[in-house]
């Protein structure tokens, strides 16, 4: 898959999404829709559900109630669903004994796609001088680029993003907003949970506090 | 099946039982004791060391009963996510543990008179031994996390995992047995004397009422303990909740 | 290339790299054997008689020493949640997992094994039948061990649990693994003790995995 062809036509969407964690409901009846190209900022204070949001939406964590549907076809497998998305969370999954280029490359042929995007990867968030660094020298900055880094060298039609923002300067916020940018033209999705800067112009915004439940339905009996 | 996943359905059933397993295991033992003690004849061969067998087999089989009970509820609760299974299954582990725990001890103390030692290797007290750190691990995994819900599903997983195990272990045990103490240990008579299989049975019927009726009181006090952890996090959620703007 | 040899190219990777770790396993594997002499005496009978087990008590409790690590790491960096969304059978990835485990400590643990025999007076016709046996039982160990590994994921007391988890069910490895040994030195066949152990992998390899991926899936959520 090469930079140039375009993702396959694709929503994905979300019903009556219901998550209660250690006892307490997070959000209850929650629903939204990315349609193709299209980006959806989460915004909620903290404790609203942003990452636990993000977390279902990726398949890693199950919702108590509703479902998660990929061009409105519910999701029955969540493993098969990894081949759609890439998520970046706060823990970047960098090991620290090998290059920069190691660590991009292992995931990349982990997830089964060719390696010919890696050079282009390194290159859009300022990683290129440093591909034969061990990653255990790099800043939290890098690290968190190198992290970014994948979501070019290995493409997949959606991005889940928690807190993209954190730790980079204004070049690679730039480099960021770019890249978000060509991966929706090429009908590509992101999923943002972000407090700042605003990453995706034009996209919807889904503020989680609205899906809060009242008082009374947030504690429930086990 | 799902309508016992409901734990207000399953307490009202639950608490419906309640007298009755308390009355019966009451009753039983009131029968069990006096007979099993004084009125059953002593073994002509191990005399009146026998009765420790009333309290030791019925200990014994409600450790692997309940052992069994926790690995279905470990299944439900893992395949179904019912909350009930997991609080069974819970509420049951620290009773499996001490039941087994009886059965050690008491195979010791049956074990000094019958074979000189108050331990030998022998095939049934080592696998109980083995299925006592079987619980015992249960227990601890439930217990290791700070999130409950982890530890819950970590320990179904163990569970199941356990009760696959379990034969495996049982037969490998019973063939290390033989090849290493050929005939020096031989079962005695397991084929109990009519005459003691009454009170036998009666203990049994005692004990595991007496778990039924226990495992309860554990369901209701762990429901409640739930309700106060509810009540408690509410008060702190409403301090600190952000108040809405509108 | 697939996820698995992917990922198990990386784990062999970054042990080579961290190779200090896997040389750990089979020092304290030999520091082990070694302390038993001082304990019982170093009469050739008692030792000879007792080698077969003593060696497998050392691999095992060496084997746990690195379980630990299995998927801690992975846990605490992220990389586990990225591995889960392969997109592909989790149990496969799992395997991966196991069989670099089994690489870099089972494997080493074999190679030191007949050393560490000749310290304890292991009889000549012993030591075949040794190595065989730990070729046999050794990937069980792996992988009842990387379930246990998965289910402590993120608890309080991870190693000291893990033991507690793990030892219980590793008691038919060490029967027949040292009743294979035994029987050997005794002029005993002993084929039917390691095709048990043969038959343990088996089971080990099908149901393991399934429960590992989902104690996994679990330590993601």
């Amino acid at each position: 898959m090469g930079t140039s062809d375009t993702f396959k036509t694709a929503t994905f969407s979300g019903e009556n999404l219901t998550c209660r964690r250690g006892g307490r409901m997070v959000f209850a009846g929650l629903g939204f829709t990315i349609p193709t190209g299209g980006a959806l900022v989460l915004r909620g204070p903290n404790g609203s559900g942003k990452t636990t949001l993000l977390r279902l939406m990726a398949g890693l964590a199950r919702p108590t109630a509703g479902r998660l549907l990929w061009s409105g076809a519910a999701l029955e497998d969540p493993e098969a669903h990894g081949r759609h998305l890439r998520f970046i969370g706060h823990l970047d999954a960098i090991k620290p004994a090998f290059t920069v280029r190691e660590n991009l490359a292992f995931w990349v042929a982990f997830w089964g796609r060719d390696d010919g995007l890696i050079g282009r990867a390194m290159e859009a968030f300022g990683l290129a001088a440093l591909a034969d660094f061990p990653a255990r020298l790099l800043s939290a900055g890098q690290r968190h680029r190198l992290a970014l880094a994948r979501l070019v060298a290995s493409p997949a039609p959606l991005w889940l993003l928690d807190e993209p923002a954190n730790a980079l300067d204004d070049r690679s916020l730039g480099a960021l907003t770019d890249t978000i940018a060509a991966h929706r033209a090429r009908g590509g999705m992101v999923v943002l949970a972000s407090h700042g800067a605003d990453l995706a112009s034009g996209g919807a915004t889904l503020a989680l506090d609205k899906f809060a439940p009242t008082d009374a339905a947030q504690w429930t009996d086990l | 099946m799902h309508r016992f996943a409901n734990p207000t359905q399953f307490m009202r059933i639950a608490n419906a039982i309640y007298p009755w397993a308390a009355g019966l295991c009451v009753l039983l033992f009131a029968a069990a004791i006096p007979i099993a003690l004084v009125f059953s004849p002593p073994d002509y061969q191990q005399g009146d060391t026998v009765r420790i067998m009333y309290v030791h087999v019925s200990s014994a089989w409600l450790m692997m009963m309940i052992y069994g009970i926790i690995a279905a509820n470990s299944a439900m609760f893992l395949i179904w996510r019912h909350p009930m299974a997991n609080l069974m299954a819970k509420a049951s582990a620290p009773m499996g543990a001490i039941f087994c725990a009886l059965a050690l001890i008491t195979g010791m103390l049956w074990g000094k008179p019958m074979w000189g030692a108050f331990w030998v290797w022998d095939a049934r007290l080592t696998s109980t031994l083995i299925l006592f750190f079987l619980y015992l691990g249960y227990i601890a995994l439930s217990d290791a996390f700070e999130d409950s819900e982890r530890g819950d599903k970590a320990a179904a997983i163990l569970a199941l995992v356990g009760s696959v195990n379990i034969p495996i272990i049982h037969f490998s045990v019973e063939w290390w047995n033989t090849l290493h103490q050929p005939s020096i240990i031989k079962d005695g008579n397991m084929s109990v004397d009519p005459a003691l299989r009454l009170p036998l049975f009666l203990m049994m019927g005692a004990f595991t009422m007496f778990y039924f009726a226990v495992l309860i009181l554990r369901l209701r006090s762990e429901l409640l303990a739930a309700k106060i952890r509810n009540a408690r996090l509410s008060q702190v959620a409403d301090a600190s909740a952000p108040q809405p703007a509108e | 290339m697939s996820a698995f040899t992917a990922l198990l190219a990386r784990d062999l990777h970054l042990a080579l790299r961290q190779s200090a770790d896997s040389f750990t396993v089979v020092a304290f594997f030999a520091i082990a054997t070694v302390l038993f002499p001082f304990g019982v005496g170093p009469e050739a009978e008692v030792l000879a008689r007792i080698a077969a087990g003593v060696l497998w008590v050392a691999a095992l409790l060496a084997a746990l020493l690195s379980l630990d690590r299995v998927f801690t790491v992975d846990f605490e960096d992220g990389s586990l949640d990225q591995l889960l969304l392969n997109g592909q059978s989790l149990t496969l990835m799992v395997l991966a997992k196991v069989a670099a485990h089994w690489l870099t400590t089972g494997v080493p643990l074999i190679i030191m094994s007949p050393v560490m025999a000749v310290t304890l007076q292991l009889p000549a016709e012993g030591y075949g039948v040794l190595v065989l046996a730990l070729i046999l039982g050794t990937p069980t160990v792996s992988l009842i061990g990387a379930l246990g590994a998965a289910l402590v994921l993120g608890s309080r007391r991870g190693g000291v649990l893990l033991s507690l988890l793990v030892l219980p069910l590793y008691i038919p490895v060490l029967i027949f693994g040292t009743a294979a040994v035994e029987a050997a030195i005794t002029g005993m066949p002993s084929g039917p003790m390691l095709s048990v152990l043969a038959g343990l992998a088996l089971i080990a390899v099908t149901l393991c995995p399934l429960g590992t991926a989902a104690a996994l899936r679990q330590a993601a959520e």
